[in-house]
């Protein structure tokens, strides 16, 4: 689904060249749900915008659902975008002038849909976030549980093939990163492809396979002690 | 396509709703900027179009150097032609149609002998002078060459002077007493007053007020009736010591005309006119090799600098206060537009390609231009109103708002609105998503 070799992310200034990927590579197959850890600046949320196409690479290749994505002018990748991959950031990302059904429906406008066809997916995908009773609030009249699950309905509204989730709880309290997180596996076991990026070891426990990376690079797991016990201890304490 | 335009719309008016001070900046900016523009435009327009667009370059002015190189100015022969001269193109008839005119002012008795007499402003022409110039009637027709070589003492008055002396019935037939003479009406004339007067340039009329009554140049001549417009005769100023001296003397004051219908007629009348001066030159009233004219309406028009200059440099100023005006709108549109790239970040994130923020923040910009054009229409008519203050009033006069000039009002301020967006809406396409959804 997401396979990227030796792919490298270089930042140029006049006067230093800076690697935030070097010789990175990563394989997720369909189906999988993969938590990329890390320390912060390790190149985490590098990667995840270069596997959603919201950025170029240097060097190296990436296939994305088998299409070698390196070449692609704006609007095939714009149309991959809208297309396969699903999006969740930490900060939400709602667009605060747009309602809830609104913002749902973004995406959707952009891939031509026809209106009968956006709402239905639209009080669909609000109807699986439990927030379908919402529709006309205002992003600013929900909780952060609440907006995460509408940027949740958003990117789940146009069927992708591919979500990636940037630290998806990083702004909630526990109660609601909780359901947040059980939200997220229910959608996996209904047969999605999640790459997740997180610095919390108890989310990455929860994953099927983590990746780490430290320094731009994946690294095994037994490199960071420290995050390899505070894992190990998450997913021995984890409800069977 | 349009479901998306429309949804554009609705975003672009959320968008301008958020911040109504920016957003009543700009639409103040172009309001303004347009309504300057449109007001001089219109004054502009008023003096400098084609005033016969559907024959201006098959009429044309013959003018004949009757000064010489010693006292003619610039190497160019005097704007009007001598009596002389004048009766000697009619007599050749060398054109399809041809009339020469001179201005006259006439006191007009009213039938009523409790009124007051009054003056009425005109020509003397031949008849040759209404289907030339397309003149429309109301009643009646005309007069024709036979009435011009009968000298009849026929009139044919404007609609107004109709509505004033007959109460706008038909008086084609009427008699009018103008200056103790009787004319009898032969027509009546609908609204006509083409802008600028093209064919009397000469005496300064290209706005003045409509002209009532229309006589026979010959019976004109015949009773002595004097030209109520310029007189030159030239820097050597000999004017002649009694009428008969002066008409036949080299004074210029007659306009001519003439309707040449094809290109080869107008190179046979150029001949004509050198051939003439030839014989004028071995017969020693010149001596001097032929200095003709034969300019169109148009050229005639330039020539003579019809279209006020003023109207010119205040049109230029307002178009430069317009792109002034464009300027600050970019600036406002740039900072609106940018303070919204976290927005065009999650947008991009979810599929919108570089061409859909355009169309996007296009559209919203749209909407600017539209409001604009609407403030800029309430301030044009406002401006119209008071176009008296920097032009003469028979030039403001002539300025006014019609459905072509709502019209073009905001098309201008659409276009220049969605003109100016173009560099704000580039750099909003080129947010890089990915900056934006890190930093936040």
């Amino acid at each position: 689904m997401l396979k990227m070799t030796h792919l490298s992310k270089v930042y140029r200034t006049e006067v230093v060249e800076t690697y935030a990927l070097r010789d990175f590579n990563i394989n997720v197959k369909e189906g999988e749900f993969v938590a990329v850890t890390g320390p912060s600046g390790s190149g985490k949320t590098t990667f995840l915008t270069i596997a959603g196409l919201l950025e170029t690479f240097t060097g190296g290749e990436y296939h994305l659902d088998g299409v070698e994505v390196s070449n692609l002018n704006d609007n095939a990748r714009s149309k991959i975008r809208n297309e396969k991959i699903g999006f969740i950031f930490q900060a939400f990302n709602l667009i605060p002038d747009l309602n809830v059904f609104d913002n749902v429906e973004v995406p959707l406008r952009y891939r031509g849909m026809k209106a009968a066809e956006r709402k239905q997916r639209i009080m669909d995908a609000l109807e699986r976030v439990g927030l379908a009773s919402r529709a006309k609030h205002y992003p600013a009249e929900l909780s952060g549980g609440q907006q995460q699950r509408v940027a949740i309905a958003r990117a789940l509204a146009g069927s992708p093939r591919l979500l990636l989730a940037d630290e998806p709880t990083g702004n909630l309290d526990t109660q609601m990163a909780r359901g947040v997180m059980e939200l997220l596996e229910e959608i996996h076991r209904e047969g999605a492809t999640i790459v997740m990026v997180t610095h919390d070891p108890e989310l990455a426990a929860r994953a099927q396979r983590n990746v780490h990376i430290i320094d731009g690079q994946v690294v095994d797991l037994a490199e960071d002690p420290r995050f390899h016990h505070a894992v190990h201890a998450a997913r021995n304490n984890a409800p069977a | 396509m349009s479901g998306m335009f429309m949804h554009n719309l609705g975003l672009g008016a959320i968008s301008l709703r958020r911040n109504p001070l920016l957003t009543a900046l700009m639409i103040m900016s172009i309001g303004f900027g347009v309504a300057a523009s449109m007001v001089t435009f219109a004054v502009f327009r008023a003096v400098s179009g084609d005033p016969i667009p559907q024959k201006s370059s098959q009429l044309f002015v013959p003018l004949i150097d009757n000064r010489g190189p010693q006292f003619n100015r610039h190497g160019e022969p005097p704007s009007a032609l001598t009596y002389t001269d004048a009766m000697a193109l009619m007599r050749a008839h060398r054109a399809d149609r041809q009339t020469l005119l001179y201005p006259v002012s006439l006191s007009v008795m009213p039938g009523d002998s409790s009124k007051m007499p009054f003056k009425a402003t005109g020509y003397a022409t031949y008849g040759d002078f209404f289907p030339m110039f397309e003149a429309p009637f109301l009643y009646g027709n005309p007069w024709g060459s036979v009435e011009d070589e009968s000298r009849e003492a026929i009139v044919v008055i404007s609609r107004s002077l109709n509505q004033k002396l007959f109460a706008g019935q038909n008086s084609v037939g009427r008699r009018i007493t103008m200056d103790d003479r009787q004319y009898r009406v032969v027509g009546v004339m609908d609204n006509w007053d083409p802008k600028p007067r093209f064919y009397d340039l000469f005496d300064g009329n290209e706005f003045a007020d409509p002209a009532q009554i229309y006589i026979p140049f010959t019976y004109a001549i015949d009773q002595k009736i004097e030209t109520y417009g310029n007189n030159n005769c030239g820097s050597d100023g000999k004017r002649g010591d009694d009428r008969d001296s002066w008409l036949h003397g080299e004074c210029v004051w007659v306009s001519p005309w003439v309707e040449l219908n094809s290109a080869s007629k107008v190179a046979a009348y150029r001949q004509f006119l050198d051939s003439y001066a030839n014989d004028q030159r071995r017969a020693g009233r010149f001596n001097w090799a032929p200095n003709n004219r034969l300019r169109n309406v148009r050229e005639w028009l330039d020539f003579l600098h019809a279209v006020p200059p003023e109207s010119r440099i205040s049109l230029s100023l307002a178009l430069g206060f317009l792109l002034i005006c464009l300027v600050n709108t970019i600036g406002l549109l740039l900072a609106k537009f940018m303070r919204r790239a976290p927005e065009i970040g999650v947008r991009r994130a979810l599929g919108a390609s570089r061409a859909d923020i355009y169309r996007q923040f296009l559209a919203e910009a749209g909407m600017v231009g539209l409001a604009g054009g609407v403030l800029g229409l309430l301030l044009t008519g406002l401006g119209i109103w008071g176009v008296g203050l920097v032009f003469e009033p028979q030039i403001a006069r002539l300025a006014h708002l019609d459905l072509s000039l709502v019209a073009l009002t905001l098309l201008v301020a659409i276009a220049a609105t969605v003109l100016a967006a173009f560099y704000p809406t580039w750099r909003a396409a080129q947010v890089q998503p990915a900056w934006q959804l890190k930093s936040n």
